[in-house]
C-alpha cells in the first residue's frame, strides 16, 4: 500500500491518467469476456477487480492528488470499476446458468422406463355402479335403504302381498334355509327392504334400495345364483303413475345419456296396481330408422328390457301400516349388473363374480 | 301361449290388412308380451307336396339300421305322374298313408344354426332316393324328431302343395301371459283383447247353446263344493277309436305347440286351448260306479297318466269311482281310466277347480301340466257346460258315435264379487286426465259391467262387476290396471317428483366407501364371490371341529350339494380367487371383499304373519330376532409379488406384515389406533398370526396362512391373509377428528438401541419406551431389528428412534438426554431391556 502522495506532482501521477483508467477499464471487460466458465471468471474477477487489481491500486491512489483534482479522478475510476463489477455480475449470470444447464443434462434419465412399483387397487364395478346410483337420488333428495339378505319369508314375500299360495311365488325361484319351516330365504329381490322401511318409517318415503339378492338360477354368461338389483320407493300424497315416470326416465338419462328415455308395458307384479314393465330406448341404435334395423344389441325392437315398476299395492301399504287413503306410492327394480353391462359393453355376468383382477381393476375407485 | 294367427282372427274381425307383427305390437302394448312371431317353415322353399306311400320294403343295412325303400305317388308335382322312389329311415307309417314329400330341387332349413340344405336325388343305401319324406323336426315346425309327419287320410291328394295342409302360411304369435291374465291362456281370452285393441267385432266362442242339466247322465257326486264348485260330465258312446284327427284341427293343435295324439286326446286339448277350459276324458267302459270328488285320505296312492306313483296328501282334492281314485282333480288323470285306441265310451268332464288347491298339489307332486297351468291360474267357471259340450259335438263329428241324452251339471258357479270404484281413481293414479266416459267404455271392453250408484254424483262412483273370466279383478287398483292399460301407458306423462328435504347418506353408507377406497389406495383390487361354501371348505381352512365358523345357516335347496352353508367368514371366496388370478399367470395378487356373512340365530323359526294389517312392535321384534345375525367383514388376500423387481432395484412378495399393515392403515384413516397382539387362530399359522384391537377389544385377524391352508387353496406358501369386522370398526370410527395442535420449535433426536429376549415383543418393548419417556416424547419408531453373535443366542436388538419436541421451547441436550434415559429405564424395567 502507496503512502501519502506528497512527493508527486498531482499532475504527473499516471495511473490515473485519462487513458491509462480506460486502459485498465478494457483490458477488465475483455477478461471478463473472455472467461468460459465460473473457474475464469474468478480468475478475472480477483486480476481485475480484486483488492490488488490495477483499479483498486489506481483508485487508492486518488487521496494523493490535490483537492482539485481528486473530483474528477475519483469520478473516473469510480466509473470503471462499476463498469467492470457490472460486466461481472452479468457474466456470472450467463456462466452460471450454463453451468446449470449442463448439469441439468447430464441428469437425463429415460422417462420411459416402467414406474410400477406398486399395484394400483380399485373397487369393484359393482360397488361403483351402486354408488353412482345411490348418489343420483341422494342428489334428488332420496334416502338409501339396506337390509339383510338372509331374510324372513314373510318380509321377501307375505308383506309385499305375496301369500304362500300365490301362483307368482314360483316366478321367483328361492333359496330357503334348512329347516324349511324356520321360514327364512335368500331374498329373491331387495323388495323386502322396501317393506321394512315401510314398517320403520312414515311417509313421506323416497329411497332407493340397492343390494345383493339370490334365486336359484343355473350360473352362465346371463344368469347368476347371486345377482344385485336397485329399487325405489316412493310414498307420498298425490303420487302417480306420472311421477313414477318422469323418475326413470331421469333415472335412465343419467345413466345411458340424454334421450335415453323409458317406455312402460303392462305387466305384473302382486306388490304393484298397476304394473308395468320398463323399457329403455336402446342405447346403441337409439330406435333411429336404418340403425335400428341392423341393431343387434335391442334385435331390432328399438327397446331394451331394463325393470319392473308399478303404484305400490294397497294392500302392502295395508300390511305395513300405511293409510292407503291418504297416500300412494310407486315402487320400481332394476338389475344392476344388467344395468352395468349396459354401461360398460361387460359381456358375460361371470366376469363379475370370478374376481379376476384384469377385469375389475380397470374401473377405478369412482364414477 | 302360441296363437296361430289364423285362429284368432276367427273370432276377432280383424282388419284384412293388418300385419302380424302390427297385432303383436299392439297387444305386447296391452300386456300380452310377444315372445315370438314364427312363420313356421317359411324357410322350406320349393317342391312340398302330399304323398300316398304305395309300398314300403324293409331293408337290414350292415351298420345294423333298417331302412325302409319306398315308392311315393306324388301325383304330377314330379313332372311325370311315376311314383317316386324314395329312402326313409323312420317307421312310424305303412303303405296307404298320405305323408310329406320335399322333391328334388327343394331346400330345407339346415339343423339349427347351420345353412339350409338342398334336396336332390342321391344315391343312398344302394337306391337312387329323389327326395325325402318330411318330418316335423326337419321342416322347423315342432320338435317332433320321433317319426316322420302322416298326415290325416283328408288332408289332400297326392301332389298336393303340402304348405297349407301343414299351416306353414300360418303365422303363429307366441305371447308370454302373466300369472294375473289366465284368460289368456285360450284363444278366447287373446281374440278378445285382439278385438278390443283394433275395435273389431268380437265373437265369443263360448256363447254356445247347451242342453239343460238333467238326471240321465253320468252319476257324480262331489263332497268337496269348495274344492270344485261345479263339475259337468258328458257321455258319448259308439265312438270309432281309430278316426283320423282332421287335419285342420291337428294342425292347430301343433301350431300351438302340443302334439297330435288321438282323435279323442285332441279334441280335449284343442277345446283347452279354444275356451280356457281343461278338460279330462274318462275311458267310460273303465269307469266303475259313480264319479265322486273329495279330498284324499291319507295313504291313498294313484298312478297319474305320466307313469308316476303318488302318495295322496290329505289336501289333494281327487276324483274316484268306485275303485278309489282315478284322478288328481284338474291336474292329471290317472292311468286306469285313461283312454286307449280301444275305447269307445268316452265320459267328459268339465269342471271348475279351487286355484289354491290346484296350486299346493301342483307343488307338492312337482307336477306342471297345461291343465293344471290353467286351472291353478283361474278359469271361467261358467263355461264348464260349453266345453263338455264342446268336446262332445266335436268327438261325434269326427269320431262318429252319438251324445248321449244325459247331462250331469253338479254345482252353480261363483259369481264374481262387485267392486266400488270411485270414477277419477283411474285419473289420480294414472296421474293425466281418464274422463268417467273412457273408464266405463274401457271396463265394458274387458267384459265388465258397470252400475252407477243410484245415490251418489252420477258417476262419481261406480259399481263394476267383473266379467267371470277375470278372477284376478278383485280391488279397485286392478280395474285402474285394466283402465289405463286400455287407454294405453303410452299416454302417462313424466313429471319428478319432488321430496322433502333428504339427510344423504347415512353414517355407515359413507365410511363403506372410505373403507373401500382406503383399501384401493392400498394397492388392493376389490371382488365379489359367491357366499355359500362346504364342510370341506372349513377343513380345508383347518378349523377345528368345535370352531364357531361351522355352525352355519344351512340351505334346503342349494345349487351344489357340495356348497349348501352360507359363509361365516370371506377367506374361501377371496382365496378361491386369488388362486385364478395367480392360476391365469398374474404375478401377484392384493384382493379385498366386503360382504356380510350370516351366524344362525338359534332363536326358532321366523312366524308368518297374515297380510291384512301390519304386526304389531312385538310381533315385528319377535320377527327381527328370528333372522340370523349377519355382520358385515372385510377381508384381504395377498399373496405372491407385492412389489415387483425392476430397475430400481429388487421387488417383494407379500408376507405376513402387509396384511396387518393393511388393518393398521385402515384403523389410522378411521381416526383409531389399531393394537396388534400376537395370537394362534386357524386358518393362519400359528407363530404368525396377530389379532387386532381397538380399545383392548378384539374384531379379527391379520398374518400369513397356514401351509396347509395355503397348499389346500394352490396358493404360494407366505401368501398373507386378513379379516376383520367392519360393524365392529365403523361403530367406533371417529366421525370428526379434532383438530390436531403442533409446535413449532425444533425437534431433537435420540435413538436408542435394546437388547431383549426373544420372547419380548416390539410393541411391549415400545409401550415401555413411551411410559418412560415423558411428555416431551413426540413419536417412537423401531427402525431396526439385529439377531446375531453381538447380542448373543436368544436375544435381539432393537433400535428405536426417539422424537422429542417441546411446546414453548427449543430442549436442551441435557433435556433430551434426560428424557431417553427414562424412556430406556422404563424399558429395563418393564421388559429387561438392556441398552447396547
Amino acid at each position: 500500500m502507496s503512502g501519502p502522495n506528497s512527493e508527486y506532482d498531482p499532475v504527473e501521477v499516471t495511473p490515473l491518467q485519462a487513458e491509462q483508467v480506460a486502459a485498465m477499464r478494457e483490458e477488465a471487460l475483455a477478461a471478463i469476456a473472455a472467461a468460459q466458465d465460473l473457474d475464469q471468471l474468478k480468475r478475472a474477477r480477483l486480476e481485475h477487480a480484486g483488492d490488488r487489481s490495477p483499479l483498486a491500486l489506481a483508485n487508492r491512489e486518488i487521496g494523493a492528488l490535490p483537492p482539485q483534482a481528486r473530483k474528477e479522478a475519483g469520478q473516473r475510476v469510480g466509473q470503471a470499476r462499476g463498469a467492470v463489477n457490472a460486466a461481472l455480475a452479468e457474466r456470472t449470470a450467463v456462466l452460471e446458468a450454463e453451468a446449470e444447464e449442463g448439469m441439468l443434462v447430464e441428469e437425463t434419465v429415460d422417462v420411459t422406463l416402467p414406474t410400477g412399483r406398486r399395484g394400483r387397487g380399485s373397487r369393484h364395478p359393482i360397488t361403483l355402479m351402486s354408488d353412482y346410483i345411490a348418489d343420483l337420488f341422494v342428489a334428488m333428495g332420496w334416502e338409501v335403504a339396506e337390509g339383510p339378505v338372509l331374510e324372513a319369508e314373510w318380509l321377501n314375500f307375505d308383506a309385499l302381498n305375496l301369500g304362500p299360495d300365490h301362483p307368482a311365488r314360483t316366478m321367483q325361484d328361492t333359496f330357503w334355509t334348512e329347516p324349511a319351516d324356520d321360514h327364512l330365504v335368500l331374498r329373491t329381490h331387495t323388495s323386502p327392504v322396501q317393506a321394512r322401511t315401510m314398517l320403520e318409517r312414515t311417509p313421506p318415503i323416497y329411497v332407493i334400495c340397492p343390494g345383493r339378492v339370490f334365486r336359484t338360477d343355473e350360473y352362465d354368461a346371463t344368469h347368476s345364483p347371486m345377482f344385485h338389483q336397485v329399487e325405489g320407493l316412493v310414498i307420498d300424497e298425490g303420487i302417480t303413475m306420472a311421477h313414477l315416470k318422469g323418475t326413470l326416465d331421469h333415472f335412465a338419462e343419467q345413466m345411458f345419456g340424454t334421450g335415453i328415455t323409458t317406455r312402460f308395458r303392462p305387466s305384473y307384479f302382486p306388490f304393484t296396481e298397476p304394473s308395468a314393465e320398463v323399457d329403455l330406448v336402446c342405447f346403441v341404435c337409439r330406435g333411429e330408422a336404418g340403425a335400428v334395423e341392423e341393431c343387434r344389441t335391442c334385435k331390432g325392437e328399438g327397446w331394451i328390457e331394463w325393470g319392473g315398476c308399478g303404484v305400490v299395492n294397497p294392500r302392502v301399504l295395508a300390511a305395513c301400516g300405511i293409510d292407503s287413503e291418504r297416500y300412494r306410492g310407486f315402487a320400481f327394480g332394476m338389475g344392476i349388473d344388467r344395468s352395468l353391462m349396459f354401461r360398460t359393453g361387460a359381456e358375460d355376468l361371470r366376469a363379475l363374480f370370478e374376481g379376476d383382477v384384469r377385469f375389475s381393476s380397470g374401473f377405478g375407485t369412482e364414477w | 301361449m302360441r296363437t296361430p294367427v289364423s285362429w284368432i282372427r276367427e273370432y276377432a274381425d280383424l282388419p284384412a290388412d293388418l300385419s302380424s307383427d302390427d297385432l303383436a305390437r299392439r297387444l305386447t302394448a296391452l300386456g300380452l308380451k310377444l315372445e315370438a312371431l314364427e312363420r313356421p317353415g317359411a324357410e322350406v322353399r320349393g317342391p312340398l307336396v302330399v304323398g300316398r306311400v304305395l309300398t314300403m320294403e324293409p331293408e337290414k343295412q350292415k351298420n345294423g339300421k333298417t331302412i325302409n325303400w319306398c315308392t311315393v305317388d306324388v301325383g304330377d308335382a314330379n313332372g311325370t305322374g311315376e311314383p317316386q322312389g324314395i329312402v326313409c329311415g323312420a317307421h312310424n307309417f305303412a303303405p296307404g298313408d298320405l305323408v310329406v314329400v320335399v322333391l328334388p330341387g327343394g331346400v330345407l332349413p339346415g339343423p339349427h344354426g347351420s345353412d339350409a340344405v338342398e334336396i336332390s336325388a342321391r344315391k343312398t343305401y344302394g337306391h337312387v332316393s329323389a327326395g325325402m319324406i318330411c318330418s316335423a323336426h326337419e321342416l322347423r315346425i315342432g320338435e317332433d324328431q320321433s317319426g316322420i309327419i302322416v298326415l290325416p287320410p283328408d288332408a289332400g291328394r297326392p301332389g298336393d302343395d303340402a304348405r297349407p295342409v301343414l299351416g306353414l302360411e300360418e303365422e303363429v304369435i307366441e305371447f308370454e301371459i302373466n300369472p294375473d291374465r289366465s284368460y289368456a291362456l285360450s284363444l278366447r281370452g287373446v281374440a278378445r283383447e285382439a278385438a278390443m285393441a283394433f275395435d273389431a267385432t268380437y265373437t265369443d266362442p263360448c256363447l254356445r247353446d247347451v242342453p239343460p242339466a238333467n238326471d240321465e247322465g253320468y252319476p257324480v257326486r262331489v263332497e268337496d263344493p269348495v274344492g270344485c264348485p261345479v263339475f259337468v260330465a258328458r257321455t258319448v258312446t259308439g265312438f270309432d277309436p281309430s278316426a283320423p284327427t282332421p287335419e285342420w284341427l291337428a294342425r292347430r293343435v301343433r301350431l300351438a305347440g302340443m302334439r297330435p295324439i288321438s282323435l279323442a286326446v285332441d279334441v280335449t286339448n284343442y277345446v283347452m286351448l279354444e275356451t280356457g277350459r281343461p278338460i279330462h276324458g274318462y275311458d267310460g267302459d273303465k269307469l266303475q260306479g259313480s264319479i265322486v270328488v273329495r279330498r284324499a285320505t291319507a295313504g291313498e296312492r294313484l298312478t297319474t297318466l305320466d307313469g308316476t306313483d303318488r302318495a295322496l296328501s290329505p289336501e289333494d282334492l281327487v276324483v274316484c269311482d268306485d275303485s278309489g281314485v282315478i284322478g288328481l282333480g284338474g291336474v292329471m288323470g290317472g292311468e286306469t281310466t285313461e283312454m286307449s285306441d280301444a275305447t269307445s265310451t268316452v265320459v267328459i268332464e268339465a269342471a271348475h277347480w279351487d286355484p289354491v288347491a290346484m296350486f299346493r298339489t301342483g307343488k307338492r307332486h312337482r307336477l306342471t301340466s297345461e291343465a293344471g297351468k290353467r286351472n291353478e291360474r283361474g278359469v271361467d267357471p261358467t263355461i264348464c257346460e260349453v266345453a263338455a259340450e264342446r268336446v262332445a259335438e266335436l268327438l261325434t263329428t269326427y269320431g262318429g258315435g252319438s251324445v248321449s241324452p244325459g247331462v250331469t251339471v253338479v254345482g252353480t258357479p261363483p259369481a264374481p264379487e262387485p267392486i266400488r270404484i270411485s270414477a277419477r281413481l283411474p285419473e289420480q293414479v294414472a296421474g293425466f286426465p281418464i274422463p268417467t266416459a273412457d273408464t266405463e267404455r274401457c271396463l265394458r271392453a274387458v267384459g265388465a259391467t258397470i252400475q252407477r250408484d243410484a245415490d251418489g254424483d252420477p258417476g262419481d262412483s261406480l259399481t263394476v262387476t267383473p266379467p267371470p273370466w277375470r278372477p284376478d279383478l278383485t280391488d279397485p287398483y286392478d280395474l285402474v290396471e285394466e283402465v289405463v292399460r286400455i287407454v294405453g301407458y303410452d299416454k302417462v306423462p313424466s313429471l319428478v317428483p319432488l321430496p322433502p328435504v333428504g339427510r344423504g347418506l347415512t353414517r355407515e353408507q359413507r365410511l363403506r366407501r372410505r373403507i373401500g377406497r382406503t383399501l384401493a389406495s392400498l394397492g388392493c383390487v376389490e371382488v365379489v364371490s359367491f357366499p355359500f361354501v362346504g364342510e370341506d371348505t372349513f377343513d380345508a381352512l383347518g378349523l377345528p371341529d368345535d370352531d364357531v365358523l361351522r355352525h352355519t345357516v344351512r340351505l334346503s335347496n342349494p345349487l351344489s350339494a357340495e356348497r349348501p352353508l352360507y359363509t361365516t367368514t370371506l377367506i374361501p371366496g377371496i382365496l378361491d380367487a386369488a388362486a385364478r388370478n395367480l392360476g391365469r399367470g398374474a404375478p401377484g395378487v392384493s384382493l379385498f371383499e366386503t360382504g356380510t356373512v350370516a351366524f344362525p340365530a338359534d332363536r326358532g323359526p321366523a312366524p308368518v304373519y297374515g297380510v291384512d294389517w301390519r304386526p304389531t312392535e312385538a310381533e315385528l321384534e319377535k320377527l327381527f330376532e328370528a333372522i340370523p345375525v349377519q355382520p358385515l367383514y372385510l377381508a384381504a388376500v395377498l399373496s405372491g409379488e407385492r412389489e415387483p423387481a425392476g430397475w430400481w432395484g429388487g421387488g417383494r412378495a407379500a408376507d405376513w406384515s402387509d396384511a396387518i399393515d393393511l388393518v393398521r392403515q385402515l384403523g389410522r384413516e378411521l381416526g383409531l389406533e389399531v393394537e396388534v397382539r400376537q395370537a394362534s387362530r386357524m386358518p393362519w399359522h400359528p407363530s404368525r398370526c396377530a389379532e387386532v384391537l381397538v380399545d383392548g377389544e378384539e374384531f379379527g385377524h391379520a398374518g400369513e396362512l397356514h401351509p396347509r391352508v395355503c397348499q389346500a387353496y394352490g396358493v404360494p406358501r407366505g401368501t398373507a391373509a386378513l379379516e376383520v369386522d367392519l360393524d365392529f370398526l365403523m361403530n367406533r370410527a371417529v366421525d370428526v377428528p379434532r383438530a390436531p395442535t403442533y409446535s413449532h420449535q425444533p425437534l431433537a433426536k435420540e435413538d436408542v438401541a435394546l437388547v431383549v429376549e426373544d420372547g419380548v415383543t416390539a410393541a411391549d418393548v415400545e409401550e415401555a419406551l413411551r411410559s418412560g419417556a415423558g411428555e416431551l416424547l413426540e413419536s417412537v419408531r423401531l427402525f431396526d431389528v439385529y439377531t446375531g453373535p453381538q447380542v448373543g443366542d436368544g436375544k435381539k436388538s432393537l433400535a428405536f428412534a426417539l422424537r422429542f419436541r417441546a411446546p414453548d421451547r427449543t430442549l436442551t441436550e441435557a433435556e433430551t438426554g434426560a428424557a431417553g434415559g427414562a424412556a430406556v429405564a422404563a424399558a429395563a424395567a418393564a421388559v429387561g431391556a438392556v441398552q447396547r
